[in-house]
């Protein structure tokens, strides 16, 4: 048995791929996974930031302000505790600020001290580089004594300022002049601080690198849905109806597929329906001309009764019986037309090809109907060509389309047989059947291998049935072929047709 | 004339075939009923059975099968187009040929008078019985054994065998057998030849599967021998 060609419109195979969606989305530069995971980095990127900069400004902050408290309230203790002569003699001092210098807390420091002209320090310098104006001005300001944070060469320093006063009642206090200042490098704190940077710095990165595992997590989440819904409308298009995705979950993607399930289900229901529906429509006509041939079966085996037995009957009578018989041979074509088109139509014709020699053939198909017995028929066909094809179905080709040619045309009708090649390398086998007649109006080319169309909208019926080309073109399909109607230049009607000249292989 | 037994249940069919047969001179015998056919055939001892395949009851491929139990007598059936599998298994039943319903008496009288027709092509100088391996094919006795045993060939298939072994190792087509050995004018279904081809190579082939009288010859058709 061989296996029927698919027709139709839908499975003909569509030429010239475009780019596939598939390739599209491997280039698609900003595609919604870029776009998700972008938006997961700059989120994360941003709480990660704000939150490393707060926590090192409330570190930083804690932990200078303890060593710095705690320095000030030790110096100015100390000061306090010691007794200065007054007026101040600088030999004799430095000893004091030596002594003073070893008890700096939390770490020792440099002491300065200046009173009017006079100068000292328990260091080498007898005045200090990093004390600023701002913190001399101060010192005099606050008699409980001043800070200040002073960076000098990339080294921090705490510098601290505290005037020596005279108690002159309980509260009240008078400065003496003598203003002390402790300088204590503070790079321990600052090693602290670096520390902390680094580590807020060191932090942020890998979060922001694990925050990409979320964000992975997320897009795919979101776009196997998407992805699913693209496979299934895309196999949808390509007509398995009875496509459902899957639906996980209760969000609005779930939503989608919920809708995308409902809508192909009401597709498939309605396609189906119509389908029946044609289906129906088929299985009546063929009915109908099944039901039709019984009685035509009948009434055909005695037409020639009839047309024998005219002539002893009277001229009404005898014309009466004469159309009788006419039209029950025109009948019956018709009811067989019928019942060929109905097997076309529910795929039922079987294409039973052999090896034949096509001039040979065709040379057949005249003979049989004697359309070469006198100059109507003209046959150009060069001997030697060979092809597989169904000699039954290739007979009510070319017979149909002469017959055609001879009753819609005019003679002399020709008929050329060559061979070529297609765009696609596969050989195949062309039959032109012209004609000498007025030739097919343009306007009707598009609708000549429709079933009972009428050219000549004047014409009320023809000696054919009306179905002669469409059942043509039917016979050349099934051999994977296909047939043109056109005019000539030189003025009448050609139909090429051309099929492959191994008909099974190009259908199979 | 031939005496032509036609079994079809429609009334108005049989009635206008055996209207249109008898006025071409036929001695026809019509029967409603496969049943009625077959009691007919004994009394009425027709030439040739006219056969349509949908009856009532017993169906016309049983009918056939039955008929070819006990004898060749030459069996054409009426069908219609559309059935394209009834004519197959009709076939394969023993039909020799079929007829396309509605058809024109003049067409089936074409088929009758081809059915009937005796195949005389025993050309001159050729001898009257030949030995083709075990088989022996008396072409003026019409008769053919197998290792001395007589085969019952149909109709159908002692004509193709006769056709094909008159040019033995000569390859014939399918359209070509059709035309000779049935006298199809028109293209017919190929799908006659290969049945017959089938039901001759049941009888005559020692292995039907793979036959050493009538070969097939792929995409080309059939040729008898070379042994």
């Amino acid at each position: 048995m061989i296996p029927l060609p698919r027709r139709g419109r839908n499975t003909e195979p569509a030429e010239g791929r475009r780019t596939g969606p598939e390739e599209r989305s491997r280039v698609r530069a900003f595609g919604l996974r870029t776009r998700l995971l972008a938006a997961f980095l700059l989120v994360a990127a941003v709480s990660a930031g704000t939150t490393s900069a707060l926590t090192y400004r409330e570190a930083r902050n804690a932990l200078l302000k303890t060593a710095q408290d705690t320095a000030v309230s030790t110096f100015r203790e100390q000061v306090q505790q010691t007794g200065f002569g007054l007026p101040v003699q600088e030999e004799g001092m430095e000893e004091v600020l030596r002594d003073l210098a070893r008890k700096g807390k939390p770490r020792p420091w440099v002491v300065f001290a200046e009173y009017g002209s006079v100068r000292a320090s328990s260091g080498e310098n007898p005045v200090s580089t990093v004390i600023t104006p701002g913190l001399r001005r101060a010192a005099l300001a606050n008699p409980y004594g001043s800070f200040e944070r002073v960076v000098k060469d990339g080294v921090l320093y705490l510098t601290i300022a505290m005037p020596t006063v005279f108690r002159t009642g309980p509260y009240d206090t008078l400065p003496s002049g003598l203003v002390l200042y402790a300088v204590m490098r503070m790079t321990d704190e600052q090693i602290n601080v670096d520390a902390l940077l680094t580590a807020a710095r060191d932090g942020a990165l890998p979060g922001l690198a694990v925050a990409l595992v979320p964000g992975l997590i997320a897009a795919r989440s979101v776009l196997r849905p998407v992805r699913e819904l693209r496979r299934a409308a895309r196999s949808m298009g390509s007509g398995r109806l009875d496509t459902r995705i899957a639906v996980r979950g209760n969000d609005e993607l779930a939503d989608l597929a919920d809708t995308f399930n409902e809508s192909a289900a009401q597709l498939e229901d309605s396609v189906h329906e119509l389908r029946e529906a044609e289906a129906r429509a088929r299985r009546f006509a063929s009915d109908v001309s099944h039901e039709l041939r019984t009685p035509l079966a009948g009434m055909l085996a005695v037409t020639e009764v009839l047309d024998e037995d005219a002539d002893h009957l009277d001229s009404d009578t005898a014309r009466a019986v004469r159309l009788v018989s006419a039209e029950t041979g025109k009948l019956a074509v018709l009811v067989e037309d019928l019942m060929e088109i109905s097997r076309f139509d529910a795929r039922a014709a079987e294409l039973n090809a052999d090896e034949v020699d096509v001039a040979e053939t065709i040379r057949k198909t005249l003979q049989n109907r004697h359309w070469t017995e006198d100059d109507r028929v003209h046959a150009e066909l060069p001997t030697g060509i060979r092809a597989r094809l169904d000699p039954r179905r290739f007979d009510v080709v070319i017979a149909n389309l002469v017959g055609n040619a001879l009753r819609h045309g005019g003679a002399p009708v020709t008929v050329r047989l060559r061979t070529g090649e297609r765009p696609t390398g596969t050989p195949v086998l062309i039959t032109e059947v012209a004609d000498r007649g007025p030739g097919i109006h343009p306007d009707s080319i598009p609708y000549i291998f429709d079933r009972f169309y009428k050219a000549d909208a004047a014409r009320t019926r023809s000696a054919g049935s009306g179905l002669g080309l469409a059942i043509t073109q039917e016979n050349v399909r099934l051999h994977g072929g296909t047939i043109r109607a056109g005019n000539l230049p030189e003025g009448g009607a050609v139909f090429t047709v051309e099929i492959p000249l191994h008909a099974e292989e190009a259908t199979a | 004339m031939p005496r032509v037994l036609l079994i079809e249940d429609d009334p108005a069919v049989r009635e206008g075939v055996e209207l249109g047969l008898r006025r071409r001179g036929h001695d026809v015998r019509a029967a409603g009923t496969g049943e009625a056919g077959l009691a007919a055939l004994a009394e009425f001892r027709p030439d040739l059975l006219l056969l349509d395949l949908m009856l009532p009851g017993m169906n016309g491929v049983q009918v056939c099968r039955q008929v070819r139990e006990h004898s060749q007598l030459p069996i054409i059936m009426l069908t219609a187009r559309g059935d394209d599998f009834d004519v197959v298994i009709g076939l394969e039943a023993g039909a020799d040929d079929y007829i396309v319903k509605p058809a024109r008496p003049e067409v089936i009288e074409a088929r009758i008078r081809a059915v009937l027709r005796r195949m005389d092509d025993s050309g001159p100088g050729r001898p009257a019985i030949e030995v083709y391996g075990e088989l022996t094919i008396d072409r003026v006795g019409l008769t053919v054994t197998k290792a001395g045993r007589p085969l019952s060939l149909a109709p159908s298939e002692l004509r193709l065998l006769l056709h094909l072994s008159a040019a033995p190792e000569q390859v014939f087509s399918r359209q070509q057998l059709l035309e000779n050995v049935w006298e199809h004018t028109f293209h017919a279904d190929a799908r006659l030849v290969d049945a017959c081809v089938a039901r001759l190579r049941s009888k005559i082939e020692p292995d039907a599967r793979s036959p050493r009288y009538v070969q097939t010859l792929r995409g080309f058709g059939y040729r008898f021998g070379p042994l």
